[in-house]
């Protein structure tokens, strides 16, 4: 690390974000083994562990996408859209042969990344703001979808669905890859140059720009990324059911649930400062909601407004931690405590 | 323009071209490492800055001085390669140079510190440094060798205590400056050029950066070094160049110059004549507001009394508590302790909101982030306060509004003009209408002629004469010592959150220095204005 003559006076930060959020995350899942004793469950019998772990994988993979467009300083309002699209894609592709599997999945992440290329060229290229750029492509897709495809098409390959269906102990494969895509991501953010500018860009494009960065590579890259791993999910949704689905995305309210897991993961809506850890601290506390509601047989509605009410205390935890200005003369006024106190 | 009599045919080869005429040989033995000749900036047709030169030496600190406008973030700008000339040349070590981006002139080795920092505030001190140009090993970033460069960088400016890995947020002032620096140097510049480097430091810091300039000086580096305070430019500079009015005023070995003369060459006229007498007939009236002990987070134990008519300056540092003091007064960091006082009457003001209704005004320090909505109209900006607050008499406002800004003479289209389209001045005139139409008794003012320039913060003083003969308070927070001087009919000084001590119209710089700083030993530190 650094050499010994310097002597670090790294001031005590507060708990991180990420901090909290984990913190958020195991009382929610204290809460939760409580709540199903009382229905008279185990929340942690290998069924329900797996089960909360499935529910993480879909929403993982996406919101894992949507941290990068969000640390870049966009946003990606098409991933259900996406989503949809390469179930169907793969499935008709599949259209239940094995032999299919391997040119079914390179064609839809194919896709996908086009996708997510376009989207990235014209938030940089013509500066459209990610919401709206992605918004449109979203309606594109969204009629595209709607157009083509009257129902549910194409068909998965027994092999192929053996990936939503396979668990290592308590484990599903699907949240195995999912994880692994994490690591990638957060190797790329923290190891790597284009990572290290993703988050310069999103803080701060200008200071970006005098430091002599290409502004527009790391924001391109993000939404090429987000759209991929979109696409996953999609695939992933397609070894679930079987079969493509053109609103399966728009079902799960990918979109917004995924913002919200990233903001919940302590990421910032502006962009430029957050974590993939975060995010899935976020994910994992919604699985968690939704599973222990699911056992107590909350109503959907009821569900949603726990939901609401959890990812608005959040954001509102977050913003009392970074609100006021720093203090001006915070040296100063210390010294000023200490002749207080003296007195 | 009337005043330039006073110094020696700007823009021509004067007096102060002596240091280095174009053709002539050298005095010095060592060729300059940077030379700029002619250059000619224009916006819109207006010469921002004409047929400058400058010439900087290896191992010389070169102070730049002119009054706001005067062209000095220009030509640094133009340096930088932020902007392009449109005349002139600019040579580096003998070799012409053309920077059509910030990256190309940082590759030839000129870096620069602006003002506004360059740094990301949620990265660590490492990753801003090395932003753009991370070590790598392999395809990954090397963080052990980024941090240890870092950490050798920051040592070899003297810096120690200050961690590589600590996050630009959590940083004091001083310290992201360091790390501006310690940028600027990691490029291997030979030429470092610095905007207003001292402006947001306290005085136990300044001495830390002149530490780190006159390191960079033993190195070799020829520093450009832009500062209002002049006392800086004498302690630190070599030669000192003067800008007035996008033009070359003059370039002189510091030996030959006092502060006289450099505010003479500066402003064109003598200090005197720049600020406008009261009106006859202004006397202070009764008191309008009183402060007794009041303090909130960041100052207390201020006792204050202001009168009608009365313009009341109030200096201090960067830092010292002024604008939180009278942010304070505002409602805008409420007071937790202490009274206040309006006419005699015991208030408690906990919002903006209120102190407007109970006749306050303040014109804030940042008139872009605090003061104006910039994509809005005159108009609608000039009307804010009073429609949120007094919305019965918003068509009277409006209907008195041309009067308003003819009067002060704001220089646009229209009233429906975008306001990020006037100049600084009728920025600021925009924001004083702003306040003039809710007739305020009581005239809070933060740095009301920053960043403006000269004949629109003539007529800024001229109307806070007018306003104080009219019955208004004013209490003025000021970084300009001369302005203070020049308008204040008493001198406020703090120091530390608190009131250091007050001071009789006239004063000197050096008294209202000595009580800011607390050099004058007479006076105990902090506390007992309490």
């Amino acid at each position: 690390m650094s050499t010994a003559t310097t002597t670090p006076t790294r001031r005590r930060a507060p708990v991180t974000s990420t901090g909290i959020v984990f913190i958020v995350l195991a009382l929610t899942i204290v809460a939760g083994a409580i709540l199903t004793a009382m229905a008279g469950r185990n929340f942690f019998s290998p069924g329900n562990i797996s089960a909360i772990l499935t529910g993480t994988s879909i929403l993982g993979f996406i919101a894992i996408g949507q941290t990068l467009v969000i640390l870049a300083g966009s946003l990606d309002l098409s991933v259900p859209y996406v989503t949809s699209l390469t179930s169907l894609v793969a499935g008709v592709i599949m259209a239940g042969q094995t032999s299919n599997i391997v040119l079914g999945v390179v064609v839809a992440l194919g896709v996908s990344a086009l996708i997510g290329l376009a989207n990235g060229l014209v938030v940089t290229l013509l500066d459209v703001h990610g919401f709206i750029a992605t918004l449109g492509m979203g309606l594109i897709l969204a009629g595209y979808l709607a157009t083509n495809y009257k129902g549910s098409a194409g068909s998965a390959p027994r092999d192929f669905r053996l990936i939503g269906a396979t668990n290592i102990g308590p484990v599903p494969v699907s949240t195995l890859i999912m994880l692994g895509c994490a690591v990638l991501v957060i190797l790329l953010l923290r190891r790597t140059r284009i990572g290290h500018h993703l988050y310069a860009v999103g803080g701060n494009r200008e200071v970006a720009r005098m430091s002599g960065l290409h502004t527009t590579t790391p924001v391109v890259m993000a939404h090429v990324l987000c759209s991929v791993l979109a696409g996953m999910a999609g695939l992933l949704l397609l070894a679930r059911l079987s079969v493509g689905s053109p609103t399966i995305g728009a079902q799960g309210g990918y979109d917004l649930m995924s913002i919200a897991a990233v903001v919940l993961g302590g990421t910032v809506l502006a962009g430029g400062k957050g974590n993939i850890l975060g995010t899935l601290g976020g994910v994992a506390i919604f699985a968690v909601m939704d599973n222990v509601m699911g056992v107590m047989e909350v109503n959907p509605f009821l569900k949603d407004v726990v939901r609401g009410v959890v990812i608005i205390a959040a954001v509102a935890v977050y913003a009392r931690r970074t609100a006021g200005r720093p203090p001006r003369f915070g040296r100063q006024s210390l010294g000023d405590a200490a002749l207080q106190e003296a007195r | 323009m009337p005043y330039d009599t006073d110094v020696a045919h700007p823009g021509q080869p004067s007096e102060g071209d002596a240091s280095g005429p174009p053709a002539g040989p050298v005095r010095d033995a060592s060729a300059p490492l940077l030379r700029a000749t002619g250059l000619t900036k224009r916006f819109f047709g207006n010469a921002v800055l004409q047929d400058v030169d400058l010439e900087l030496r290896a191992g010389a600190v070169h102070g730049l001085v002119g009054e706001n406008g005067a062209g000095k973030s220009t030509l640094m700008k133009i340096l930088a390669g932020v902007y392009q000339p449109d005349g002139g040349t600019i040579e580096i070590a003998g070799e012409r140079r053309a920077f059509g981006h910030p990256v190309q002139a940082q590759q030839a080795g000129l870096a620069t510190v602006f003002q506004e920092f360059n740094l990301l505030p949620d990265r660590s001190v490492a990753e801003n440094i090395y932003l753009g140009r991370e070590p790598r090993r392999g395809a990954l970033v090397d963080t052990g060798q980024m941090q240890r460069d870092t950490a050798e960088l920051l040592e070899g400016l003297g810096v120690s205590g200050l961690s590589p890995q600590t996050v630009v947020r959590t940083l004091s002032v001083a310290e992201q400056q360091i790390v501006e620096i310690a940028k600027a140097v990691s490029y291997d510049a030979r030429i470092i050029q610095m905007d207003e480097p001292t402006a947001a430091l306290a005085e136990h810091e300044v001495a830390l950066l002149y530490g780190m300039v006159r390191r960079l000086q033993e190195r070799g580096v020829a520093v450009l070094y832009v500062s209002h305070r002049l006392p800086e430019l004498f302690e630190l500079c070599e030669t000192i160049t003067v800008l007035k009015d996008g033009r070359h005023v003059a370039t002189r070995p510091t030996t030959e110059l006092d502060e006289a003369t450099l505010v003479r060459m500066m402003v064109g006229r003598p200090m005197s004549a720049f600020f406008p007498d009261p009106v006859p007939g202004t006397e202070p009236g009764p008191e309008v507001l009183t402060l007794t002990g009041a303090g909130n987070g960041y100052v207390d134990g201020i006792d204050l009394r202001l009168r009608a008519g009365e313009i009341v300056g109030l200096a201090g540092l960067q830092g010292s508590g002024r604008t939180e003091l009278v942010e304070g007064i505002f409602g805008a960091q409420p007071f937790t302790r202490g009274s206040v006082h309006l006419e005699g009457r015991p208030v408690r003001i906990g919002s903006p909101r209120q102190a407007i209704r109970r006749g306050l005004a303040l014109v804030t320090e940042d008139r872009k982030a605090k003061g104006l909505a910039l994509n809005q109209s005159i108009l609608d900006n000039a009307l804010g306060v009073v429609r949120a607050v007094f919305p019965g008499r918003t068509s009277t406002a409006r209907g008195s509004m041309p009067g308003v800004l003819s009067s002060m003479a704001v220089a646009a289209r229209g009233m429906d003009q975008e306001v990020q389209f006037l100049s600084g001045g009728n920025q600021q005139k925009v924001v004083l209408a702003r306040w003039l139409s809710t007739h305020p008794r009581v005239m809070l003012m933060d740095e009301p002629t920053r960043g403006i320039d000269v004949g629109a913060k003539h007529s800024i003083y001229e109307l806070m004469r007018q306003l104080a003969a009219d019955g208004v308070a004013i209490l003025m927070v000021s970084s300009e010592l001369p302005e203070v001087i020049g308008m204040s009919d008493r001198i406020l000084v703090m120091r530390e959150g608190r009131l250091a001590g007050e001071l009789p119209a006239g004063s000197s710089e050096e008294q209202i220095l000595a009580l800011a700083t607390g050099a004058d030993a007479g006076t105990p530190p902090g506390g007992d204005a309490a």
